[in-house]
C-alpha cells in the first residue's frame, strides 16, 4: 500500500486530539466546588459499577441493552487493538483476528442502533445523535477491511489507491465521531463523562443496590446559599451532567412533563451542559420544556442561571417524585441539582412563586404550613387519651403525627391508625405539642435554613426521651426523619428504627396481633407514593398488607418503582406552575384503567391530590383506614372464632 | 409610581419598623404593616435612583433577630437606635430624624405588640412639626415637592390626597404586600448600632400586660333581604355613621361645625 503511514497518523492524531478535547472538558468540571471524593477507590469500582449498576437500569430494555453491549463491548475492544494492531504495528495473526470479531461485533450492534433510529420515539434526541449509528458502521466496517490484510484473508497491498482513499474518509469519520466526539462534546461524550461520573459519582451509597434520596445540607454561612451560576454545583455534579445520553427515559416518566408544565428534565440536563460550556441551546435536537420554544437560552459558567438559560417555572414545576432520577441509565441527580437552583431562588433572591412566601413565613412563624396555632396540633385526638412523651418518658413506639393533624382528612387516618394501635395493645406515645412540622416542605421549596432550624428543634425533642422506633402515617415526614435527620441527629437515632406505618402494621397483621375479617369491597388497586417506594425502597409490604385483606391488587401499568406521581410532593401545589393537565388527573386515569373501584394508598399527600379529582371516580382510602374498617373487636374476633368452630 | 426628576434625585426615605408578634404563635416576626411600609420605602426608593435612598430605621434591640425579616427583602443595613426596653422611643427618634431630615417617613398604623396606641406617626408628626397621613394605601406620584397619595378606606375605597413634603405616613393593610424575606441577604445585613440618650417610658412602665381576652359579642341579627346584603354585611368593615360633608359650604358653616362638634364631645367647655 502506498499510503502505509496514513492510517496510523490518523489514528495518532485523533488520539492526540482526544487527549487535549479530555483536558478541556476536565478544565469545565474543575471549575465546580470541591466535593471530596475517593479518586482511586472509585476508579476500582468503576468497572464493576458499569456491569452491575448502570447496566442492571439499562437492562430493563432488554433491546437496548443487548445493543449497547455489543457496540460498546466491541467498540472498547476494537480500540484497545487498533492501537495495538494500525497505531503499534503489532504483527500478529492472532490480535488481528481478534479485532475482526470485536469490530463485527461492534458492526451487528451498530446496525440495531441504526434500526432503532430509522423511527425514533419522541423522547430520544435527534440531531448528531442521528449520524452517531452511522459514524459507528463507518467505524467498524472500515478497521474490518483495513485488518483483513493482517488477518491473511486478502493479499497485502489489495484494492488499490481508491480502496485506500475510500477506507481514509471512513476512519476519519469513524475516528472523529468515537474520538474526537468523545472529548469534543459529541454523543460519545457520554461514554467518557459517564465512565468517570461512575468513579466520581457524589452518591456512590447508590451503587450495589444501596438507596440515598436524601438532599446534601446546605452550608448556612456561604457566600451564596445554593446554586447561582453552573460553577456553584459540585465539580463531580458538573461531571454527571456531561453523562448525559439524551435517552430522554427521564422525559418519558416525568409527571410535570406530562401535564404540560415547562419542565422536561432532558432538557434540563443539557441546559445545565450549555450553562458549564457556554453558549446557546441552539443545538439541542430533542423534545423542549412544553411551551416553550429551543434557542432563546443563553448561558455561561458564570451567569446566572435563572436569568436567561432557565425560568425559574421550570425548576418550581418538578414534584421531586424522583422517578427521573430512577429511570436514568446514566444515574445523573436531576432532583439535587434542581433543588440546589431552588435554593438559590428562595434563599437568596426570595422569590418562592404563589403560596411559597406564606408557607415558609408560617413554618418560620407557627411551625407548621398553614399558620395554625401551635398549642392546636393535638386538638384532634381529644377524645383519643393518647400518651404523651413528655408524662411517659419512655416508650416502645413513638408515633409521629405530623402536620396531618391539622387537616380534617388527614385525622380520619390518623384515628384510624391509633386504632389499630391500640388494638394491637402496642406500647406508645405521641410528641403532642413538641412536635413541629418535619421540614420536608420548607427544604423541598428550597429553604434549607428554615429546614434545619425544624430539624434541629424536632431532634433537640425527641432526645429527651427513650424509644425502639418511631412510626409515622406520612411518608414526607418518614423521610426527612429516617434519610435527612441523620446529618444532625449525633446519636439520638442510634439504635432507633424509623418505620412507615404500613411496615409497622405489617409487622402486626403478620405476627397475629390484629384481628382482621376480610375486606369485603370491590376491586382494589394501590398507589405507590414517590416518597415511600423510590425514597425510601418500601413497594411491598403495603401490598402484603392488602392480600392479608383477601384483597387481590389490581396493578397499575406505572407502579412499583415507576409509579407516577400524584403531584403532591416538592411544594408542587404549593408553588401551582399552570401547565395543561394535573397530574393527580393523569394518575386517576392510570387507576380507571384498572378498573378498581378503590385506590389503597399511604400518604396523606396522595389522599389529597386524588380526592382533588372530580367525581365520578374511585373512592381513596389510606391503607390504615381499610385495615380499622375490617378490624374486628374482641366480642366480633370471639364470634368468627366460635363460627370457625362451629363449621369444622 | 411617577417620580418627577428634580425631587426623586434626593428623595430621602426613612420607614420605621417594630418587632411584630405572630397572632397565632406570639412569636417575634416582621409586622405585616412596617414590612408594607418598608416595601413602599423600597418601591419608592427603587423608583428613583437606588436602595440607598431608602434608610429602615428601628428604635430598640439590635440584637432581636425580627430585625433580621426586614433585613431579608434585600436591604444591606438596618438602622438600630440601640434602646433598653424600658425606654420610650420618640424622642431618641425624633432627635435622629431632626438629624437626618428626610423627605417622607412611612410607619405602620399601629405596633402588633407592647403599647400599640398607634401613636408614634402623630407624636413625632406633633415634634417635628409635620403632617400625618394615615393609613395610607399607595403613594402614587412625587411632583414638584408635592406627593399624591390614596389613603385606604373601607370596602376598599381610596381617597386621593395631596401633600406636600416633607410628610408621615401610616401604612394600612391595603398597600402592597412586603415581598418575601430571604434568609441570604437577612443573615448577611449590617445592623448598624447608633447610641442614643433616651428616657424610660414611665407610662408604660406603670402597666402590666394580660393576653387579650375575647369579650363577649352581641349577636348581629342580620336583616338583609337580598344575598348581596347578607355578603354585605357579612364582609364590611364598621363604617363610622353619622357625620356631614362640609365641602361645599362656605368657611364660616364648616368652622360653626368644627366649633360645635367639639362642644359636643366636650373637647372645649
Amino acid at each position: 500500500m502506498t499510503f502505509e503511514w496514513l492510517h496510523p497518523f490518523l489514528i495518532a492524531t485523533a488520539l492526540l486530539l482526544a487527549a487535549v478535547g479530555a483536558v478541556r472538558r476536565v478544565n469545565l468540571w474543575r471549575a465546580g466546588q470541591p466535593e471530596s471524593v475517593d479518586f482511586v477507590a472509585g476508579l476500582m469500582a468503576m468497572p464493576g459499577r458499569y456491569l452491575h449498576d448502570l447496566h442492571d437500569i439499562v437492562e430493563r430494555d432488554k433491546y437496548m441493552s443487548k445493543t449497547h453491549a455489543a457496540t460498546g463491548g466491541g467498540f472498547v475492544l476494537s480500540l484497545l487493538l487498533v492501537v495495538l494492531v494500525h497505531l503499534f504495528g503489532v504483527q500478529n495473526q492472532i490480535l488481528a483476528w481478534a479485532l475482526l470479531a470485536s469490530l463485527a461485533l461492534m458492526f451487528v450492534g451498530a446496525i440495531f442502533v441504526f434500526k432503532r433510529r430509522l423511527n425514533p420515539p419522541s423522547r430520544l434526541s435527534k440531531g448528531p445523535w442521528m449520524r452517531l449509528p452511522k459514524s459507528l458502521l463507518a467505524f467498524s466496517s472500515a478497521f474490518f477491511i483495513l485488518t483483513l490484510p493482517m488477518a491473511g484473508v486478502l493479499p497485502e497491498g489489495a484494492g488499490g489507491l481508491l480502496l485506500t482513499i475510500v477506507l481514509g474518509v471512513f476512519i476519519a469519520m469513524g475516528l472523529s465521531e468515537m474520538l474526537l466526539g468523545m472529548t469534543w462534546g459529541g454523543p460519545m461524550k457520554h461514554a467518557f463523562a459517564g465512565a468517570l461520573h461512575l468513579a466520581f459519582h457524589r452518591r456512590p451509597e447508590r451503587f450495589g443496590g444501596g438507596r440515598s434520596t436524601g438532599l446534601k445540607p446546605v452550608a448556612l454561612d456561604q457566600r451564596v446559599l445554593g446554586v447561582q451560576k453552573p460553577e456553584d454545583f459540585k465539580w463531580n455534579q458538573l461531571l454527571g451532567f456531561d453523562a448525559c445520553v439524551q435517552c430522554g427515559k427521564c422525559e418519558a416518566v416525568c409527571p410535570a412533563f406530562a401535564a404540560g408544565q415547562p419542565l422536561n428534565p432532558k432538557k434540563l440536563i443539557q441546559d445545565m451542559v450549555v450553562g458549564m460550556a457556554g453558549g446557546s441551546d441552539a443545538h439541542y435536537a430533542g423534545s423542549p420544556y412544553p411551551g416553550k420554544e429551543v434557542g432563546q437560552a443563553n448561558g455561561g459558567p458564570l451567569l446566572t442561571i435563572t436569568e436567561g438559560l432557565i425560568d425559574p417555572d421550570t425548576l418550581w414545576s418538578c414534584t421531586t417524585c424522583r422517578a427521573c432520577v430512577e429511570e436514568c441509565p446514566m444515574m445523573i441527580e436531576h432532583v439535587d441539582a434542581i433543588v440546589d437552583m431552588r435554593r438559590f431562588l428562595t434563599m437568596e433572591t426570595g422569590s418562592t412563586p404563589n403560596k411559597g412566601a406564606e408557607v415558609l413565613d408560617n413554618l418560620i412563624a407557627t411551625d407548621n404550613p398553614n399558620g395554625n396555632a401551635p398549642a392546636s396540633r393535638t386538638n384532634w385526638a381529644a377524645d383519643q387519651n393518647l400518651p404523651l412523651l413528655r408524662d411517659v418518658k419512655e416508650t416502645d413506639v413513638v408515633f409521629w403525627v405530623s402536620d396531618g393533624a391539622f387537616d380534617m382528612r388527614s385525622q380520619r387516618i390518623l384515628r384510624a391508625f391509633v386504632s389499630l394501635l391500640k388494638a394491637a395493645n402496642v406500647d406508645f406515645a405521641v410528641l403532642g405539642d413538641e412536635e413541629l412540622d418535619s421540614g420536608d416542605v420548607a427544604r423541598r421549596l428550597g429553604d434549607d435554613a428554615t429546614f434545619q432550624s425544624l430539624a434541629k428543634r424536632n431532634i433537640a425533642a425527641l432526645s429527651q426521651y427513650k424509644f425502639k422506633r418511631i412510626v409515622t402515617t406520612d411518608p414526607h415526614a418518614y423521610h426527612c426523619l429516617r434519610n435527612e435527620y441523620t446529618d444532625f441527629a449525633g446519636d439520638v437515632f442510634k439504635g432507633v428504627e424509623v418505620l412507615h406505618h404500613t411496615t409497622f402494621l405489617n409487622e402486626l397483621v403478620q405476627a397475629g396481633k390484629l384481628k382482621l375479617s376480610r375486606f369485603k369491597g370491590g376491586k382494589v388497586t394501590y398507589h405507590d407514593p414517590c416518597y415511600l417506594g423510590r425514597y425510601n425502597g418500601e413497594y411491598e409490604a403495603p401490598r402484603e398488607l392488602l392480600r392479608s385483606l383477601g384483597i387481590e391488587i389490581a396493578e397499575m401499568e406505572r407502579s412499583g418503582f415507576r409509579s407516577r406521581c400524584c403531584g403532591g410532593g416538592g411544594g408542587a401545589p404549593i408553588t401551582d406552575i399552570p401547565g395543561e393537565r394535573r397530574i393527580a388527573d393523569m394518575r386517576m386515569e392510570d387507576v380507571q384503567t384498572t378498573g378498581a373501584e378503590l385506590i389503597a394508598v399511604g400518604c396523606q399527600q396522595c389522599t389529597a391530590m386524588l380526592e382533588g379529582v372530580v367525581e365520578p371516580r374511585p373512592q381513596v382510602k389510606d391503607i390504615a383506614e381499610i385495615l380499622a374498617s375490617v378490624l374486628l373487636d374482641d366480642e366480633a374476633a370471639n364470634d368468627v372464632e366460635n363460627q370457625l368452630e362451629e363449621a369444622f | 409610581m411617577q417620580l418627577d426628576a428634580n425631587t426623586s434625585m434626593d428623595l430621602k426615605i426613612v420607614s420605621l419598623i417594630s418587632v411584630g408578634k405572630h397572632p397565632t404563635s406570639g412569636r417575634a416576626r416582621r409586622a405585616e404593616q412596617d414590612g408594607r411600609a418598608v416595601e413602599l420605602g423600597l418601591t419608592l426608593a427603587e423608583a428613583g435612583r437606588g436602595k440607598q435612598n431608602l434608610t429602615v430605621l428601628h428604635a430598640g434591640d439590635s440584637q432581636q433577630s425580627a430585625l433580621r425579616s426586614y433585613a431579608g427583602m434585600g436591604l444591606e443595613s438596618v438602622r438600630v437606635i440601640q434602646l433598653r426596653e424600658s425606654a420610650d422611643a420618640v424622642s431618641p427618634l425624633t432627635e435622629y430624624l431632626r438629624k437626618h431630615v428626610p423627605d417622607i417617613i412611612l410607619t405602620g398604623v399601629r405596633a402588633e405588640s407592647g403599647e400599640s396606641s398607634g401613636m408614634v406617626p402623630y407624636l413625632l408628626a406633633e415634634k417635628l412639626g409635620w403632617p400625618v397621613v394615615p393609613r395610607i394605601a399607595n403613594i402614587v406620584s412625587i411632583k414638584e415637592g408635592v406627593a399624591e397619595v390614596l389613603q385606604a378606606l373601607p370596602r376598599g375605597q381610596r381617597r386621593a390626597l395631596t401633600v406636600r413634603l416633607p410628610f408621615i405616613a401610616s401604612v394600612d393593610n391595603a398597600a402592597a404586600e412586603p415581598r418575601q424575606s430571604a434568609f441570604g441577604p437577612a443573615n448577611r445585613a449590617l445592623m448598624e448600632q447608633q447610641q442614643a440618650g433616651s428616657e424610660t417610658d414611665t407610662v408604660r412602665s406603670e402597666w402590666s400586660e394580660l393576653p387579650a381576652r375575647k369579650r363577649p359579642k352581641r349577636l348581629k341579627v342580620v336583616k338583609a333581604k337580598t344575598a348581596a346584603d347578607r355578603f354585605k354585611a357579612a364582609t364590611a368593615k364598621p363604617q363610622g355613621s353619622g357625620g356631614k360633608v362640609l365641602k361645599d359650604k362656605t368657611v364660616t358653616e364648616q368652622a360653626q361645625a368644627i366649633f360645635d362638634l367639639l362642644l359636643e364631645e366636650g373637647v372645649l367647655r
